[in-house]
């Protein structure tokens, strides 16, 4: 697997400078892009097609934190749980119910608007305990990080369906 | 001119000559051909100054037309004269007819692409195109005065993998090598982001005659992303001219066989309507019926046409919407609007587009023209004639690519507005013990039911190496390149052994057949085709030795053991005495040695231009 955060240049830990980010894609853009090689030999166009389809897909996940923290699981040779495991959490579970209770009771603008808040508010939240257990790089914190990246991917998601609800509301 | 320069070992090849790159915008129902000329983009003219090229091509025994000629006598033989074959590239004829059912055309009966009856025998989309782009290639080669080195070729952002690939292999038997197929929004941007040095969000709305697309990018110092992209492949100004030929014929009262023979006639009156409609309120014209002695008058006026096509229009609206948000913008941040395609006179798709952006869209670039513009100048910059451009087009794939799994469900691997190029890889297992072939089936959309996503093609793995059920690890890559085609390869990943793939495209032609067409296109056009593969092979030879050389000076000493070095520079020599004969096998082989003994040296100067790059030292040190 390769390390995205070698590609890019950029030290090996979740906290990270988007700018500096932003930079070093339009780099890797400019030295790896096909158009660059629109009359090269067939040798060179597969080349630099293979490693800027890696700078495009290691842009979106070193972009986001969910997906550079289990990048960075990934190179540190943590094993990322499955689904399955983070259903065994019962307060993590009691926690979702409650959420989507919240959702579907939600019928107002306003209403809606509270919950993107709040949501917002534990993804904040999620992310700086995230970002606290990675920086350790122990195998007790790399674990508890996993589970955490875990459950924050729930949230996310909920934040997807909030806002999929606030459209339907604000388009009738 | 000299096909291939040998030079010395140690000394780089050819001197910087010009070479041509053109722009060419294939069209529903124009198209145009355009390249740089003193410093500027200019669409190419015909001898009689005009720089459309009606896409019409008639068939008759003796001859092709293709142009006004071709159009202005459709009604004189409405079965032989193919309009608006753009819609029926990467389809079913099944597609295209239940949207259209009175086309005028003669297909083959139990074909479920498209094949046309004409006077020269059976013709499918793909060669009609080629057709029309030999048609802009001949104009290029006058107009230019000399070899065309390559063109782009743009497309509908909203093209799917089939209607991609048809567009390129109708390049390919028109005899262009295809430098790019870029997105007609995109191709817009260009002319205009370049024109205006503006920077910002950029919304192109493109509505053609046969398709329509939308595109939010961002432009930043001469680099265009596009952010999102939505679209319809089957909606255009066809569609328009279609309601009111309808309207026509009630209006006529005719009933559904005098509308079927009359079909052209009334689509022809329909887009004269339309047309003058875009500058009057009421427009008056005269439809001379099949077997009627003098033409009939009918009017229109500008609130029936907004009546008939309020829908359309909506449904265009809806999907800028969706893109806007798919771009993650807010309608504020959008800069500019720009308006292409003929079909954005209809002052009623203007209104619309300009409530609902909320600023008046720009349009002093001819909005037939912009997309031709746009990829001549990308064409120019993509032969090497400008090194020092900063331009950088990140396109995305406008469709989701995923995979069918059980319960004819589709599981998606490339979600739609992923900047492209783009790899993912999926791993897959045997489920039978023994099992040595796998079958993948692709589709693009964004449904969740296999009968609800396009599909795509079917993938036959073969070459497995036998294992026990569920034992092999089986990696599958789906690649999908700038141009926004799709290559799968597959490795067993405990053997290591590289699957051999079978490719079945849904809709389009197999890769033997197009070679098949290939060469039946060379003999009727007395042209060796031989001859061609051969020049293609030293022009491949020409551009290795180039690189290497270049590659060798640079970095041989510092990247290469003197084992490697001595390899790499005997296969060089070897190559560069092939090239100069006949034997297109042989330079074909000595290519293949080359890229092997030096594939390591390729990907290490790779490494090392990057790394260098990303330690601070800048682009132009390099």
């Amino acid at each position: 697997m390769m390390n995205y955060f070698e590609l890019y240049n950029l030290p090996e830990q979740f906290a990270i400078d988007l700018i500096k980010l932003k930079e070093h894609y339009q780099t890797l853009q400019k030295l790896t892009h096909p158009d660059r090689f629109a009359t090269a030999s067939e040798q060179q166009k597969r080349l630099y097609l293979t490693k800027n389809s890696q700078v495009n897909d290691a842009y979106s996940v070193l972009k986001f934190p969910v997906s550079r923290g289990e990048h960075l699981l990934i190179v540190r040779g943590v094993e990322l749980p499955s689904e399955q495991d983070t259903v065994g959490d019962v307060e993590f579970l009691m926690e979702q119910m409650d959420w989507r209770e919240s959702l579907e009771d939600a019928s107002t603008e306003d209403a809606l608007e509270k919950l993107v808040t709040d949501n917002f508010d534990v993804l904040v939240a999620q992310e700086k305990v995230i970002g606290d257990l990675l920086s350790h790089n122990t195998d007790e914190d790399n674990q508890a990080a996993a589970q955490e990246l875990a459950k924050m991917k729930f949230m996310l998601k909920l934040a997807n369906e909030i806002e999929t609800k606030l459209d339907r509301i604000t388009d009738s | 001119m000299a096909l291939l320069q040998i030079a010395e070992p140690g000394q780089s090849a050819a001197p910087h000559e010009r070479k041509i790159g053109i722009g060419i915008d294939l069209g529903t129902t124009n198209s145009l051909v355009s390249a740089v000329k003193s410093g500027q983009c200019v669409t190419l003219a015909d001898e009689l100054e005009r720089h459309l090229l009606p896409s019409v091509v008639h068939y008759s025994e003796t001859s092709i037309d293709v142009g006004y000629h071709a159009r202005d006598n459709s009604n004189a033989d409405p079965a032989n004269t193919i309009m608006s074959v753009k819609r029926f590239m990467g389809r079913s004829l099944a597609d295209v007819t239940t949207h259209w059912h009175q086309l005028p055309y003669q297909f083959v009966a139990d074909s479920v692409s498209p094949r046309f009856i004409t006077a020269i025998g059976e013709l499918n989309p793909i060669q009609i195109s080629s057709h029309i782009l030999s048609a802009l290639k001949t104009r290029a080669e006058a107009s230019m005065g000399d070899e065309i080195t390559g063109a782009v070729i743009t497309v509908p952002a909203y093209f799917d993998d089939a209607q991609r690939q048809g567009t390129k292999d109708a390049a390919q038997l028109a005899g262009l090598n295809v430098l790019r197929l870029l997105n007609e929004p995109t191709a817009a941007a260009i002319a205009y982001g370049l024109d205006s040095k503006e920077e910002g969000v950029i919304a192109v709305y493109d509505l053609g005659g046969g398709t329509f697309d939308v595109s939010i990018l961002r432009l930043n110092k001469g680099v265009f992303e596009v952010l999102a992209t939505g679209g319809n492949s089957a909606l255009g100004g066809d569609d328009f001219d279609h309601l009111l030929a309808s309207h026509l014929a009630s209006q006529l009262g005719l009933d559904a066989v005098e509308e079927k023979q009359n079909h052209r006639r009334l689509m022809n009156a329909g887009k004269e309507v339309k047309e003058a409609l875009s500058n009057t309120d009421i427009s008056r014209v005269s439809i001379q019926l099949v077997g009627a002695d003098e033409g009939t008058e009918v009017s229109v006026n500008l609130d029936q046409l907004n009546q008939m096509i309020n829908d359309l229009v909506k449904q265009t609206i809806s999907t800028c919407k969706r893109a806007v948000k798919d771009a993650r913008v807010s309608l504020e941040e959008v800069n500019n609007v720009i308006l292409v395609g003929g079909s954005t006179r209809v002052p009623l798709v203007r209104q619309q587009v300009e409530t609902f952006f909320k600023k008046a869209p720009l349009t002093s670039i001819d909005p037939d023209k912009v997309v031709a513009i746009g990829a001549g100048i990308q064409a120019d910059i993509l032969v090497g004639n400008k090194p020092d451009s900063d331009m950088l087009l990140l396109d995305v794939l406008p469709l989701s690519l995923g995979i069918e799994t059980m319960g004819g469900l589709v599981e998606k691997i490339i979600p739609r507005n992923t900047t492209i190029p783009v790899a993912k890889a999926q791993e897959f297992t045997t489920f039978k013990d023994g099992q040595t072939a796998m079958l993948v089936h692709v589709l693009q959309g964004e449904r969740e039911l296999v009968d609800h996503c396009r599909s795509l093609a079917k993938f036959t793995l073969k070459g497995i190496p036998a294992m026990t059920a569920g034992a092999a690890h089986i990696r599958v890559t789906f690649q999908v390149d700038a141009d926004g085609l799709l290559n799968v390869t597959a490795m067993e990943k405990s053997s290591g052994v590289r699957a051999e793939i079978q490719v079945k495209p849904s809709y389009g032609l197999e890769e033997s057949e197009i070679l098949d067409m290939l060469q039946s296109s060379m003999q009727n056009a007395k042209q060796d085709m031989q001859e061609r593969m051969l020049k293609e092979q030293q022009v491949d030879a020409s551009r290795v030795l180039e690189a290497m050389h270049g590659a060798l000076a640079e970095d041989g000493d510092e990247l290469l053991s003197d084992n490697e070095r001595k390899a790499i520079d005997h296969a060089l020599t070897s190559l560069g005495l092939c090239a100069a004969n006949n034997d297109i096998d042989a330079i074909k082989q000595a290519i293949d040695v080359v890229d092997k003994l030096s594939q390591d040296f390729a990907a290490r100067r790779m490494d090392k231009s990057i790394q260098k790059a990303l330690a601070g030292h800048s682009v132009d040190d390099i």
